[in-house]
């Protein structure tokens, strides 16, 4: 029998080893975007690809430019906060401190599963309902545009916005509250004038990850946002942004072609995009631990 | 202070209060909306024969059981990866791990993990799986993909569920003289377990509406046969339903199949998510208690 200090330092390490398997693949992950995403980068220079206006990978000779797909990626991602935010953190203020317990248990639990409706469903919904109703009301030659693309990614962003807002409205503590409803402030001046200067930091977390949820997305934009790349001039004409260009193209790009390591390519820019505001909803989130725990 | 000015305060109160109420009824009602209108117009072509036959004259007549078979599949051979590895990592994070610079470092990896687009695993597993290791486009290589997607929600979940675990149980099995190993594994482990139960099902949840991520890996439009090995390619519920609206060659054939698939994925995912928050209910009060 071994003796059971050894079994016991036996078994931490093997768990530990189980739990540095996120940073294992999040470090594959960077090591397989740049490694098949790089050549692209030498070849035609990162600047160029970036800001590059012409997206024709399979011209002859070809342009990759992805500023139309970056821009696209940016402009539905905008038009998704304009609806996600202000929507979402109003309902979670009401959520949280107008609704009375009993409703409240019945409305979060639906809005997560708002969370939980798979995207490829929402995709359906924005390309074959949503889009064809305002194409009806703007009256356009296609209903797959950046306005329907923005309107759906808004309501895929609420959940989440909504979920870390309740979150942090609820993480206040309740003797604020109580002091300045003792001070003879309704309701609303308590909200307005204490709760909410205290979640800041809680709600930036929520918004930053809302964005990096609508900036990632891939299925919706897919199949709403219309497919063109092209530089986008206005919300009612159809785009394409990152990752539908992505999704719609690696099944063509033979592997090891210039287009294959370009689309890599777009991956590692929509990566560290997503990647910065992760850590910047990080160092939010920690802010916003420090003080409501009041050191 | 005067009364008018009170009043007016409280009607400042309720005109703000009634637009926040506005808000939250405009998120419902965008549930509602895409919940009605999928089943309004997919309920139509849902029998039995949709759910158990396969699909025949290219893909515009038949069922959806190839899809329906592969979806299972991809959810099991995933949390079959993913569900020991989040457990474990969860059990070091909560229970083994001294609060510090370690802990913190793979906590951030699990949070950008879990915001890593769903596209750029697609991308990773056609890199790794497909091509590297050469499982080819398969059953493996997409479980395998679809297992980092939801190894975040898994460790997220079990953590929360063994924290929830009262300090107190774990001194009394110490203080009898059990190792640490031993009280996690027959004391820890059983009180949290239902909360990681719902941990894993919400994952099963996720997996099974995931579409990008097996589009490179897993994923086929058609097949004729159903799958033998993990090594054959399968259809899958999401996939066959952007098929069917996107290339689809006979739209006013193939959208009402779309519409169907999409009900049969929704109402399982729903029923999925369901289970998961009733359960999660169920453990907190047990918990509580």
């Amino acid at each position: 029998m071994i003796d059971w200090k050894k079994k016991e330092k036996i078994v931490k390490t093997i768990l530990f080893i189980f739990a540095l398997s996120s940073i294992i693949f999040l470090t594959g992950i960077v090591i397989v975007l740049f490694n098949e995403g790089f050549p692209i980068f030498s070849k035609v220079g990162l600047f160029q690809f970036v800001f590059g206006q012409d997206w024709y990978p399979t011209h002859e000779p070809p342009d990759f430019g992805i500023l139309p797909l970056l821009l696209a990626s940016i402009l539905v991602t905008v038009g998704a906060m304009v609806i996600a935010v202000p929507i979402g953190i109003s309902s979670a203020i009401f959520i949280s401190y107008i609704l009375p317990q009993k409703i409240k248990d019945i409305v979060k639990p639906m809005i997560e599963m708002l969370a939980g409706v798979p995207s490829v469903i929402y995709g359906l919904f924005g390309m074959r309902i949503l889009g064809p109703f305002l194409q009806d009301l703007f009256d356009l030659p296609t209903g797959l545009t950046a306005l329907t693309a923005a309107i759906m990614l808004g309501i895929m962003a609420l959940p989440t916005v909504v979920s870390l807002a309740e979150d942090a409205i609820s993480a206040v503590p309740k003797k604020f509250r109580d002091a300045s409803l003792a001070l003879g402030g309704t309701r609303w001046e308590t909200i307005s004038k204490v709760i909410l200067p205290t979640a800041t930091s809680g709600m930036v977390t929520a918004v930053i990850l809302g964005i990096g949820r609508a900036i990632g997305e891939t299925m919706t934009v897919l199949m709403v946002a219309g497919g063109a790349a092209v530089i986008p001039r206005s919300i009612l004409r159809p785009l394409r942004p990152m990752t539908a260009n992505i999704a719609a193209e690696m099944g063509e790009a033979p592997v090891g072609s210039d287009h294959y390591h370009a689309l890599f390519g777009i991956a590692i820019i929509l990566f560290v995009i997503t990647l910065f505001f992760n850590i910047m909803a990080d160092l939010a989130s920690n802010r916003f631990k420090k003080k409501v725990s009041g050191k | 202070m005067n009364k008018k000015q009170l009043d007016f305060r409280h009607m400042i109160e309720k005109i703000v209060f009634s637009f926040f109420g506005f808000t939250m009824f405009l998120a419902l009602l965008a549930l509602v909306l895409i919940i009605f209108f999928i089943f309004k117009r997919g309920i139509g072509v849902i029998n039995w024969g949709f759910i158990s036959q396969m699909p025949r004259s290219g893909m515009t007549e038949g069922g959806i059981f190839p899809a329906l078979l592969g979806s299972f599949y991809l959810v099991v051979g995933s949390i079959l990866f993913a569900a020991p590895l989040g457990i474990f990592a969860a059990i070091y994070l909560t229970e083994y791990a001294k609060k510090g610079k370690g802990v913190r470092i793979i906590r951030i990896g699990v949070n950008n993990l879990a915001g890593v687009p769903s596209v750029v695993f697609g991308l990773f597993g056609l890199s790794v799986f497909v091509k590297y290791f050469g499982f080819g486009v398969s059953i493996l290589s997409g479980a395998a993909t679809l297992a980092i997607v939801i190894l975040p929600t898994i460790i997220r979940a079990s953590e929360e569920a063994l924290l929830a675990v009262p300090d107190e149980y774990r001194h009394a099995s110490l203080a009898i003289g059990a190792t640490r190993w031993q009280t996690v594994k027959k004391v820890v482990l059983p009180a949290a377990m239902p909360g990681i139960l719902t941990g894993c099902i919400l994952g099963i949840g996720r997996v099974a509406g995931e579409t990008a991520p097996i589009i490179f890996t897993a994923a086929t439009f058609f097949s004729m046969r159903l799958p033998s090995s993990i090594f054959s390619e399968v259809m899958a519920l999401p996939y066959h339903i952007y098929a069917l609206v996107t290339t689809g060659t006979m739209p006013y054939k193939q959208v009402p199949l779309a519409y169907g698939t999409a009900v049969v994925l929704l109402a399982l995912v729903l029923m999925i998510n369901l289970v998961a928050i009733i359960m999660r209910i169920k453990f907190n009060r047990m918990i509580k208690r």
